[in-house]
């Protein structure tokens, strides 16, 4: 193992960290706001997905395709909030994880029935194709290297949008008290929709972006939302900087795990045997993490005021 | 009798009838449906000891419901190859003495998962409970002992003195039997001091500490038994396919548990079985009309989280007494 | 949208006339319709179909269910099966996991079951049955192709798979045949869509070849990240990683890929150009290898049931094992263990007519069997 290999599968890790930022800052955002847990977030995901590889598809350009995967998972997060969400802010968790859950049925059966069974075409933009050499030799994608970015511009805006603009004075606000912020006369539940369509587009971003480098097709979603949840979880719920620390923490220790504990048990077995369980160990290393860290810190390493 | 127990009496009955019925008109699969029914049904009520009476909303029963299977296919696998299990211990394919194993295993499970997801509440329950039983779950897909992702076939069903196991009718008594136990445990456990004190650290913890109860210990030890009920119907549910896999373990599985429970009503008795019959019939009736099927069942399920809080039974027999 | 319309169609037309009683022959097919791996499910039942339609056949009817790849549904639908509609013949299993629920005990319940794709070894040595027919292949057969083509001109190959029984039987089947050195045997997670990390490794071991078995969507994810991962190293895989259902999804990134087969669209005899023909004009696209297989495995049926009675299971048996057809495969024979003896083929990613598809290279191997046959005493 050389320096080189292990400094890439840091970037790898830091990454996909990256990656699950942007699905973990809108899910953290609307239970911050609103106290409500959304299975089908990676439902929107999907949505941004699918509106990405459509469009650009017929029109020829992934950017085209990129605002309207914000457009699309806006508008559907929008509409869900709107005709679902909006009824579930007084129940208990159990309701809102149920609704949500039959959320995810719909949305899947429903796209495959607009776009058939088969994955969709969507390739990175001839922009940002192919590698470039790192200092100390090592190619890199520079795909990747723009997925990095982009998480650390979204990373800034949402932090420039909460802390400086009258929307962000009201979701902090919303944070800490929700009925006080009702009755000083803001209109919360045009904040509550706007809110859910901020973090529904930042998941459909989030999808396009992924997308283009995985595989769009039903489903897509599940596994993510689960990681996302992880994140957010062990972050502290409603947190934004916890989702930000807790998605670096599991890109980094996924990735990690990945390359080095089958390496590890090469020691003690044969390399066949050594690579079976090392994956299967590597395969639940994250939610031992976050055992861990919830045995310990029962609300995540930055509890919000509430929740 | 009141409202609520005629319904429940109504479907128990129903329950043992429809098979019978069935089993003589020549139609067999409907008693293999209606097993699935009661095993659904007794794995949802062990939920139900958690989630109606002490409030926690765990979304890693599966992991409980597939250590229960497991147990059952490992436990037949080694009866029938012939080789021993652990310590020189062979398997079995008798079912009681693989019921025992299956809730002792499931018991243990449920008190470690619960010391630990016992500590937070809330969101952080719902979401450590998914997290051990996504590790369950990746550990069964990725260990090679007994088939993985394959999972484990049993060619034969498990034996039981005294019943054709391999008989449909055979085996759905044995699961109704033990459903109407399980049924009949709960109803013991609500009214007893212990239900009592678990039911009260859902509505008021300052409360219950004050009197002198540790509401962590009254929910670790109503945890592990709602656990041990679970794996109970995943030795069961094993049986009824005469095979094993992960996808007894996964998340979806964790969350149509929840799903029978709402269906049926929250916290009642007989909640989960009018939920099981319910979904059993949606999934085998939408399934036979359109490929589109799980689209409408979550557009029925989203009706019913939305405007029918109270389930089935809610529908049927009013509200909810308080407990 | 339009070939949905027509499959579903098709669907209805097939429901209605399942209504019907005392037909001969009644076959009921579980597949995968709903779900991510759709794909696969709705071509093995278009090239099922294909065959009855194109047979004429009035006596069979096809009872078509989705087993939305979950185990547990498939194996309520195969009791439905047997108990309430009383098929005679069992087939359409996708994968492995579900096969292994069904088909053991379908066949202890007396039922055939032809396998269209799903062959896990299990069913191929010791356990095999009488009334398990395997249409496709045995699990093994494409990665032992890939790694005898190996052995000509790789010397230190990195060799990946996920980490499920599939993936391990895929590398064991590459390592019977190829003799050169290992640089890695790596196990990746099932269902996992980035491998960064994996790229990182093939770029840093110096390999001269890399074999990957990964079906559907981690095959996809894969393929295009390692296009832009800058690493030279030539790919190669099984058929299923370049199949024709996640081709278009690859996209450009697929191109000059090198995969065993034992079809591809370029094959020049008659049954092949027929069945392509055929298909792109009942359906409107190319098919896959798991169209082809389901149709050979209608074809095997039909022409079974032309010469003999089902129920009376030895003779339909004794029909079944002279695979009587015209394969587009060119040349099909059944193993004892009631596998396919064929021709794998090697094939190339290329794109004609702006359409990406495979083309064969060359025959890698002549009438070859499987590693289990001799375990198998029927």
């Amino acid at each position: 193992m050389t320096v080189a290999l292990a400094l890439e599968q840091l970037l790898n890790g830091l990454q996909l960290g990256v990656m699950l930022f942007l699905m973990a800052a809108g899910l953290t955002l609307i239970f911050g706001v609103m106290g409500l847990i959304n299975l089908a977030h990676g439902s929107l995901y999907m949505v941004g997905a699918f509106a990405c590889a459509a469009v650009a598809a017929w029109t020829g350009s992934f950017w085209i395709g990129l605002i309207a995967s914000l457009v699309a998972a806006a508008a559907a997060g929008a509409i869900v909030e709107l005709v679902v969400i909006r009824r579930l802010y007084d129940r208990d968790h159990l309701d809102q994880v149920l609704a949500t859950f039959a959320l995810i049925l719909m949305f899947s059966e429903g796209t495959r029935w607009l776009f058939g069974s088969f994955p969709l075409y969507l390739d990175i933009p001839p922009l940002l194709q192919g590698a470039v050499t790192l200092p100390g030799g090592t190619q890199y994608p520079v795909y990747r290297l723009a997925i990095i970015a982009a998480g650390a511009i979204v990373a800034i805006g949402l932090y420039m949008l909460i802390s400086k603009t009258r929307l962000g004075m009201r979701i902090r606000a919303g944070e800490s008290d929700r009925e006080m912020i009702g009755a000083l006369g803001v209109d919360i539940r045009t904040l509550y929709t706007v809110v859910f369509a901020l973090g529904a587009a930042l998941a459909g971003f989030a999808g396009a972006m992924v997308g283009a480098l995985q595989s769009v097709q039903v489903g897509m979603g599940e596994p993510v939302l689960i990681l996302a949840f992880v994140v957010i979880v062990i972050g502290g719920i409603g947190s934004i900087k916890g989702a930000l620390l807790g998605a670096l923490l599991v890109g980094v220790t996924d990735t990690m795990g990945r390359f080095l504990l089958p390496q590890i048990f090469a020691f003690f077995a044969p390399p066949a045997q050594a690579g079976m369980i090392g994956g299967a160990v590597a395969s639940m290393l994250i939610y031992i993490v976050m055992a861990v860290i919830l045995a310990v810190k029962p609300r995540g390493l930055f509890p919000a005021a509430h929740a | 009798m009141n409202r609520e127990n005629l319904v429940n009496f109504i479907l128990a009955v129903l329950l043992l009838a429809v098979p019978f019925a069935a089993n003589m008109a020549g139609q067999p699969f409907y008693v293999t449906l209606a097993t699935r029914v009661a095993i659904l049904a007794l794995a949802a009520t062990g939920l139900n000891l958690a989630l109606g009476l002490g409030g926690l909303v765990s979304f890693g029963h599966a992991a409980f419901f597939g250590i229960g299977g497991y147990v059952a296919g490992i436990l037949a696998t080694h009866s029938f190859s012939g080789e021993p299990l652990l310590f020189g211990l062979s398997g079995t394919n008798q079912m009681w003495v693989i019921w025992i194993v299956a809730v002792l295993l499931a018991g243990l499970l449920g008190l470690a998962i619960g010391a630990i997801s016992l500590r937070t509440s809330g969101v952080y329950f719902i979401m450590i409970t998914l997290a051990f039983a996504q590790m369950v779950y990746y550990f069964a897909v990725s260990w090679p002992a007994y088939g993985g992702e394959d999972g484990l076939s049993i060619l034969v069903r498990n034996q039981f003195p005294g019943v054709m196991t391999m008989r449909p009718l055979g085996f759905f008594l044995i699961c109704y039997v033990v459903l109407l136990v399980g049924i009949g445990l709960f109803a013991l456990i609500r009214a007893s001091r212990f239900g009592n004190a678990l039911q009260a650290a859902r509505q008021n913890e300052v409360r219950v500490a004050t009197v002198g109860i540790q509401p962590y210990r009254i929910r670790l030890t109503g945890f592990a038994i709602s656990a041990m009920m679970t794996g109970l119907a995943g030795a069961l549910f094993a049986d009824l396919n005469r095979f094993v896999s992960p996808s007894m373990l996964s998340w979806h599985m964790s969350g149509e548990l929840i799903v029978l429970i709402v269906l049926g009503g929250t916290g009642r008795l007989f909640g989960p079985l009018a939920g099981a019959a319910l979904y059993v019939a949606f999934e085998y009736a939408l399934g036979g009309i359109t490929e589109r099927w799980q689209f409408f069942l979550g557009l029925i399920l989203l009706v019913v989280v939305l405007f029918a809080r109270g389930g089935l039974l809610g529908l049927l027999a009013g509200k909810a007494r308080h407990g | 949208m339009k070939k949905l319309l027509a499959a579903a169609t098709l669907t209805l037309s097939l429901s209605a006339s399942g209504l019907a009683f005392a037909e001969p022959l009644k076959i009921g097919m579980i597949t995968t319709l709903s779900g991510g791996g759709a794909g696969l499910g709705i071509d093995t039942r278009d090239g099922f179909m294909l065959a009855i339609k194109n047979s004429g056949n009035k006596d069979i009817t096809v009872v078509t269910e989705d087993d939305a790849q979950k185990p547990e549904l498939a194996v309520q639908i195969a009791d439905k099966m047997i108990q309430s509609d009383q098929v005679d013949i069992l087939t359409g299993i996708v994968w492995s996991n579900l096969l292994m629920a069904v088909a053991p005990s379908a066949v202890a319940q007396g039922k055939f079951y032809v396998s269209t794709n799903a062959a896990p070894a299990a069913l191929a040595g010791a356990n095999c049955n009488k009334l398990y027919f395997n249409a496709a292949y045995q699990n093994d057969n494409l990665h032992e192709a890939m790694g005898e083509y190996a052995n000509k001109g790789y010397k230190k190959m990195f060799i990946l798979a996920p980490n499920y029984p599939a993936g391990k039987d895929s590398l064991t089947g590459f390592k019977r045949y190829y003799k050169g050195e290992l640089a890695a045997e790596v196990y990746t997670q099932v269902g996992q869509t980035d491998y960064a990390a994996e790229i990182a490794q093939m770029r840093a071991s110096g390999a001269d070849g890399i074999f990957v078995f990964l079906p559907g969507g981690m095959g996809i994810a894969f393929m295009k990240q390692f296009a832009q991962s800058g690493v030279k190293i030539p790919v190669m895989g099984p058929g299923f990683s370049f199949s024709q259902d996640v081709l278009p999804a690859i996209g450009d990134a697929a191109l000059g890929a090198k995969a065993s087969g034992q079809w591809a669209p370029d094959f020049d005899n008659e049954a092949s150009k027929k069945f392509l023909a055929d298909f792109q004009k009942e359906y409107n696209r190319l098919p896959s290898i798991y169209a082809v297989q389901a149709y050979d495995a209608a074809q095997l049926i039909l022409s079974a049931a032309a010469k003999a009675d089902v129920t009376d299971a030895d003779a339909f048996r004794a029909e079944l094992l002279k695979a009587d057809i015209q394969s587009p495969r060119g040349n099909f024979k059944f193993n004892t263990n009631q596998h396919p003896i064929q021709d794998i083929y090697l094939t190339e990613v290329v794109k004609q007519d702006g359409v990406l598809t495979n083309k064969t290279v060359e025959k890698i191997f002549t009438d070859h069997k499987d590693a289990y046959a001799k375990d198998c005493k029927i």
